[in-house]
């Protein structure tokens, strides 16, 4: 599927939750954000995958209206983004922990309910709702500054929840935080998938948009480069090759030469090949021992994203 | 190294004790250019050639700014002061020494040798307490341009006429009139020699009666004066310090979140204003009520006009403090920036020291303050027990300030609105 087509919604009637069109924004000479277009489904996890500096927080931003774009457009169910109607709907889960420090957990998220206009038996329900998603119970009454790494992260994603929004954006919301931490975060955005919530979460971890998201959306250089669930975009670069990483031992120059001579590539030392069957390792471990070459390691493995990106870029993921 | 960064905030540093300093130095350094002058209106009931000729004398004065008629409106020329105009007008604090030479006064204008029983009417000095100098001055004044008309020429023309008119003075007469003429002499000859001359108006050659208009039964002058004035140069770093949280919300992407909510930029700007209204307000209040509590300020009695000029001085010390805040990209320079804007203004507006100490140009500098209108609004409630309706002026004033102060600050703030 490509980038530009368009969905087709179960509830044929109501407006999608996302649809950006033609989207650029140029910050003076850097094009940041290079015609853009997509579609989000009622329910559905949209990934952005990318390097950083691909364009996603700006895509992010761009959604949320704190941008002005260039030219293109952008609407939330129906509505212009940054239009009321559209900042009602939309929950934003920005990068930065951006809480007040001096406020307890409880006081951030009656904050930021207010400046949503909540009041009411509703908001405190609601507030009492993100804490428990956010696993803050206990520490809901401790300042934010007080609390840990993690804490604060779960508390930033809460306070962009606290509304409770139809369509959620994560702009990188496991940045800097430990395994234990991150997995929690994974535990919370699956809770808000079994409730149906439509979200957009960028990243420039493979493994989080695997597991996470229903398809996902390759960001370079402020382009979508492919977009597609995870399975169709491995095989529209692969089809059903698989890869060969292997460890030679060798003088440097030869082994380039080598590795270049068989249609691979050399990674940090490490070559990669794609073959059609595996039958051609044989073929690949001949070939290295004619070529005086020492075979240290070798591994089969599927192509995963990570290999779509070098395969669709010519980079890693984390250049 | 993070000072070394921010430019703007190690420029400040070095510029705002060298800007201060120079302020005390124009203030307190006697620069000759920039004399203190004292505003006197002159009222001649008596239009005598005497009265006239003190009147010239002391328009020679360069220290002196002498009236005779309030400003001119619509182009008519307004009538002389009289003695009741001149004393509201002293009242009113448009002036803060009226004198006034009342009819008859000319017919025995100088009592010589300390002759405390001079008959006739004497000068009328009416003054404000709350500035102590001008009447100090005024009266010491009189005293020179009776000394610089040559008293004792007169004196001696006088006596001459006088004893060719009564056909001689008797012996006893004559030793009489020596002997005032001899301390006349001495009392040159001690001036001459650089002697400190009286500042008692009433003990000089011309005899004056003076009397404070404003304030006869008040404590001090100074409570209420500088109950206003130190609480204004406070709420200024508490606006600007509050303000700056504006700051710590686009630093931390707080800003862009609350941005992304219901709330605008004009909405968020006008909440942060009215929050900083109130506790500016709110701290204008604790220290009357300690002026109040601890020095008599007379609060009870004036709380409406406290309420009127409060509440207008919060918010213009609040719109000040969002405009510092929207200029300054850096807490840092926020804090360089307000310190330096804070401690001029304050400087020149009267918070640190009076602004009838100033010279004139510095004088007319303080209107372009918060300060200055402030304690002018607050001395009028306080000290001259005005009604609120003369505050029309001082509350315009702020409140206009705030009004573009606002207008400013919401304007440089779109650089956070969008990117």
């Amino acid at each position: 599927m490509s980038a530009n087509s368009k969905l087709a919604d179960p509830t044929a009637n109501s407006p999608l939750p996302l649809e950006v069109d033609a989207l650029v924004k140029r910050f003076g000479q850097v094009v940041a954000v290079d015609s853009i277009s997509l579609q989000l489904r009622s329910g559905e996890c949209l990934g952005l995958l990318g390097p950083n500096g691909a364009g996603k927080s700006t895509l992010i931003r761009a959604i949320a209206g704190r941008v002005i774009l260039d030219s293109g457009r952008v609407s939330v169910f129906g509505s212009a983004a940054g239009s009321p109607a559209a900042r009602a709907a939309l929950g934003w889960v920005p990068q930065d922990l951006a809480l007040y420090p001096r406020l307890s957990a409880t006081e951030n998220l009656r904050s930021f309910g207010r400046y949503y206009g909540l009041a009411g038996d509703k908001f405190e329900q609601s507030i009492v709702w993100c804490l428990k998603w956010a696993a803050l119970e206990d520490r809901a009454g401790d300042l934010t500054r007080n609390l840990s790494g993690g804490m604060k992260r779960r508390l930033n994603m809460a306070a962009g929840l606290i509304h409770q929004p139809r369509l959620v954006l994560m702009d990188e919301p496991t940045v800097g935080v430990d395994p234990q931490s991150r997995n929690r975060i994974f535990e919370m955005i699956a809770a808000l998938r079994a409730q149906g919530m439509t979200i957009i979460y960028t990243t420039h971890y493979m493994e989080e948009a695997e597991r996470l998201c229903d398809r996902i959306a390759i960001v370079d250089h402020g382009r979508i480069i492919a977009l597609d669930t995870r399975d169709a975009l491995i095989h529209n670069s692969f089809a059903s090759r698989s890869q060969v990483i292997a460890r030679l031992e060798g003088p440097a120059e030869k082994v380039g030469e080598w590795v270049a001579g068989r249609g691979g590539r050399l990674v940090d030392s490490t070559a990669e090949f794609t073959i059609e069957r595996p039958t051609e390792v044989a073929g690949l471990l001949e070939g290295a021992a004619e070529a005086g070459l020492e075979l240290i390691d070798l591994s089969l493995r599927r192509p995963n994203l990570e290999s779509v990106f070098l395969h669709l870029t010519g980079r890693e993921l984390r250049d | 190294m993070a000072l070394r960064r921010d430019r703007p905030a190690l420029a400040l540093s070095f510029i705002l004790p060298v800007t201060f300093f120079s302020i005390f130095a124009v203030v307190f350094g006697g620069r000759h250019d920039s004399v203190p002058r004292i505003s006197v209106i002159f009222v001649d009931e008596d239009k005598s050639q005497a009265s006239r000729q003190l009147v010239q004398s002391l328009q020679r004065e360069g220290s002196l700014e002498v009236s005779t008629k309030p400003p001119s409106k619509d182009n008519a020329a307004p009538p002389d002061y009289t003695a009741v105009t001149a004393e509201a007008a002293v009242k009113a604090g448009d002036i803060s020494v009226a004198l006034i030479i009342p009819r008859g006064w000319g017919a025995n204008p100088i009592s010589l040798g300390h002759d405390q029983s001079q008959s006739g009417p004497k000068l009328q000095l009416l003054y404000d307490a709350s500035d102590a100098i001008a009447p100090q001055m005024v009266g010491g004044l009189l005293q020179k341009a009776a000394m610089t008309g040559m008293p004792l020429t007169m004196a001696e023309q006088g006596i001459r006429y006088t004893s060719g008119f009564i056909g001689g003075l008797t012996p006893e007469q004559q030793a009489r009139m020596d002997a005032n003429l001899a301390q006349l002499r001495h009392l040159e000859s001690d001036e001459a020699a650089g002697a400190a001359p009286t500042n008692s108006a009433s003990g000089g050659l011309i005899a004056v009666q003076t009397r404070s208009v404003v304030g006869e039964n008040k404590r001090s002058p100074m409570i209420s004066y500088y109950a206003a004035a130190i609480g204004v140069m406070f709420l200024l770093f508490t606006a600007s310090g509050s303000s700056g949280a504006l700051l710590d919300e686009a630093e931390s992407g707080t800003l862009d979140r609350v941005l992304s909510s219901r709330i605008t930029m004009t909405g968020l700007l006008a909440g942060k204003l009215l929050f900083n209204t109130l506790l500016a307000f709110t701290q204008l209040a604790v220290m009357f009520l300690w002026a109040w509590a601890v020095y008599h300020l007379d609060l009870p009695s004036h709380i409406l006009g406290f309420l009127v000029m409060g509440l207008s001085t919060a918010v213009a010390v609040a719109s000040l403090g969002m405009l510092l805040a929207s200029l300054c990209h850096t807490r840092a320079q926020l804090g360089a920036v307000s310190t330096l804007v804070i401690l001029i203004m304050s400087s020149i507006g009267g918070s640190m020291f009076p602004r009838f100490l100033m010279p004139q140009s510095m004088q007319k500098a303080g209107l372009f303050t918060i300060n200055a209108w402030a304690i002018d609004g607050f001395t009028k409630v306080f000290w001259r027990d005005l009604p609120v309706t003369a505050l029309w002026q001082q509350v315009s004033v702020l409140l206009a300030i705030a009004i573009v102060f606002f207008s400013l600050a919401r304007r440089i703030a779109r650089r956070w609105e969008y990117a």
